[in-house]
């Protein structure tokens, strides 16, 4: 029984179908990635999932539940956490403030979490009081992540969360997505360096205009020589 | 010396109510990202409901102002719900040109209502304190009290409250604060009951320093714009500190020019600022 199912979707903007009939699933506690050449529709797939792009065609169900074109506070509600690529954290609220708003819908005490984010991300505790804004690329990634983490989400969808950084910032990134998904999180996840996400990822998509290309393990599509040449520069 | 004194006077007390309703038009402009160019009338708006009690019933002013604020703060969540909600999506543009609208038929209804002449809320004059040959009347005082009053609310919702805070988060990140679970509408919601209700303290502080007119409000959106801009657009905290800059800037001007130009000073520090530094003094938006 799969966490989420995205059942043959076409999504796009204004007349543009920008998803052509996408399927993919992620099982409990697995990291899944997807890639794939840039207009391929990998962020239109997350954004579609969060209720912020239109589905004309298919549905999206995560644990039994329909949330096709569900508002993202609905979604949130159902258990689906989702970190934008780049300003994903708010620049005048301090990194605690941050977390605080990752647990807006939540009106009972969650302390808990806040303490877990914060052993999870040690150096967060320290700068706690500290704008967002004054933070590293790496640091604001974190906060980003934790801010998703506040209410004990399910699935954390993640775009492109080692976008930008340093390459020694990127394996501990990568190190951090690990961290999380040990927490019994499952992970699904656009990314750009895709050898090494696909090396940690249970399994992967490759999208191409829109459409599934190849969907295998994280190993098999390391090793498939077809997609090798495509999008891991041979 | 004892003018200048006096003119600082005049100046942090229009200061006071140019920074109250300049804290409402910065909010706003945070959150749904256009100028709100009806947030005059709802100075006017709130004046004038506060005078209904006022005469109808005899109260104080102090009493009628929780009502005149509670009343346009109403009328403003009314106004974004019934028009402003239906265009969120189109381009900021013409959010400002229909807040134009609503200021029109604001002010037609307030002179349709209560007539094109000047009102007052107490005749009479009242005896001004004098310390060191300047004078304070007692209205000056409560204007600034209840200013500072107003302003520690508000600094303390925005940085206490879960909605406050949400507010802030809003402010900086609309698009990013929507896929974090908080729900945009309710926040617009209450971003109307503080702009409204502070718009009308303004007006009621204004009403008590002056008196009471259909454009009251629309006269003094120029230097409400000014110090908004000033403070740097969607900034509240820069707002207050671009009111009392502006109201302080008018007065004292007046040694210099005829006291008619006032709000020609307003405008020339608003267009200085935006060739200066466009994004005001505590870096708001680009306006």
């Amino acid at each position: 029984m799969s966490l989420l199912t995205v059942e043959n979707i076409r999504a796009g903007y204004g007349d543009v179908d920008i998803l052509n009939g996408v399927q993919m699933r992620v099982d409990r506690g697995e990291i899944v990635v997807i890639i794939g050449p840039n207009g391929a529709g990998k962020s239109t797939v997350m954004k579609t999932i969060f209720g912020l792009v239109k589905v004309r065609e298919g549905r999206i169900v995560f644990e039994d539940k329909e949330i096709t074109n569900l508002r993202p506070d609905q979604v949130v509600r159902a258990g689906l956490c989702y970190v934008p690529q780049e300003k994903n954290v708010f620049p005048t609220l301090t990194v605690e403030e941050n977390l605080e708003m990752g647990a807006f819908i939540r009106n009972d005490d969650f302390s808990k979490e806040l303490q877990k984010v914060y052993e999870l991300f040690p150096a967060m505790y320290e700068k706690r009081r500290q704008p967002a804004g004054a933070l590293s690329g790496g640091q604001r990634q974190m906060v980003a992540m934790g801010r998703a983490l506040m209410l004990d989400p399910r699935l954390i969808l993640l775009d492109e969360p080692t976008a930008g950084l340093a390459p020694a910032i990127v394996d501990l990134m990568f190190d951090n997505i690990q961290k999380i998904n040990g927490l019994g999180v499952s992970i699904l996840m656009v990314e750009q360096n895709a050898k090494q996400a696909l090396a940690m990822s249970h399994r992967g998509y490759v999208l191409a205009t829109g459409r599934n290309r190849f969907e295998d393990t994280g190993r098999n599509l390391l090793a498939n020589r077809e997609v090798a040449e495509m999008f891991l520069g041979g | 010396m004892a003018e200048f004194l006096q003119l600082t006077v005049y100046g942090i007390v229009l200061g006071s109510i140019i920074s109250l309703g300049a804290i409402g038009l910065s909010l706003v402009y945070g959150i749904l990202r256009f100028p709100h160019f009806a947030h005059g009338d709802l100075i006017t708006l709130g004046a004038y409901l506060a005078f209904v009690l006022v005469t109808t019933m005899g109260a104080p002013v102090l009493v009628a102002l929780p009502v005149g604020v509670a009343g346009t703060a109403l009328a403003a969540v009314a106004i974004d719900q019934v028009l402003y909600r239906r265009l969120r999506r189109v381009a900021p543009v013409i959010l400002l040109i229909s807040s134009v609208g609503v200021a029109l038929i604001l002010r037609s209804a307030i002179q349709l209502i209560w007539g094109p002449s000047n009102q007052v809320y107490a005749t009479g004059i009242q005896f001004p304190y004098r310390f060191a040959g300047v004078n304070i009347k007692p209205d000056h005082l409560i204007i600034v009290g209840g200013t500072i009053l107003l302003v520690v609310a508000l600094h303390l919702f925005l940085q206490k409250t879960k909605v406050g805070k949400a507010m802030r988060a809003m402010s900086d990140n609309a698009d990013l604060a929507q896929v974090t679970g908080i729900r945009v509408n309710s926040i617009i919601i209450w971003t109307w009951i503080i702009g409204g209700g502070l718009a009308a303290a303004a007006g009621i502080f204004l009403g008590m320093d002056t008196r009471l007119h259909p454009v009251m409000g629309w006269r003094i959106l120029l230097p409400v714009f000014a110090a908004a801009i000033l403070g740097g657009i969607g900034r509240p905290y820069g707002a207050i500190i671009g009111g009392l800059a502006i109201g302080l800037a008018q007065e004292y001007s007046t040694t210099v020019i005829s006291p008619s130009y006032k709000p020609a000073v307003a405008f020339a520090l608003m267009v200085l600022m935006l060739i200066v530094r466009p994004t005001g003094l505590f870096a708001g938006r680009k306006v």
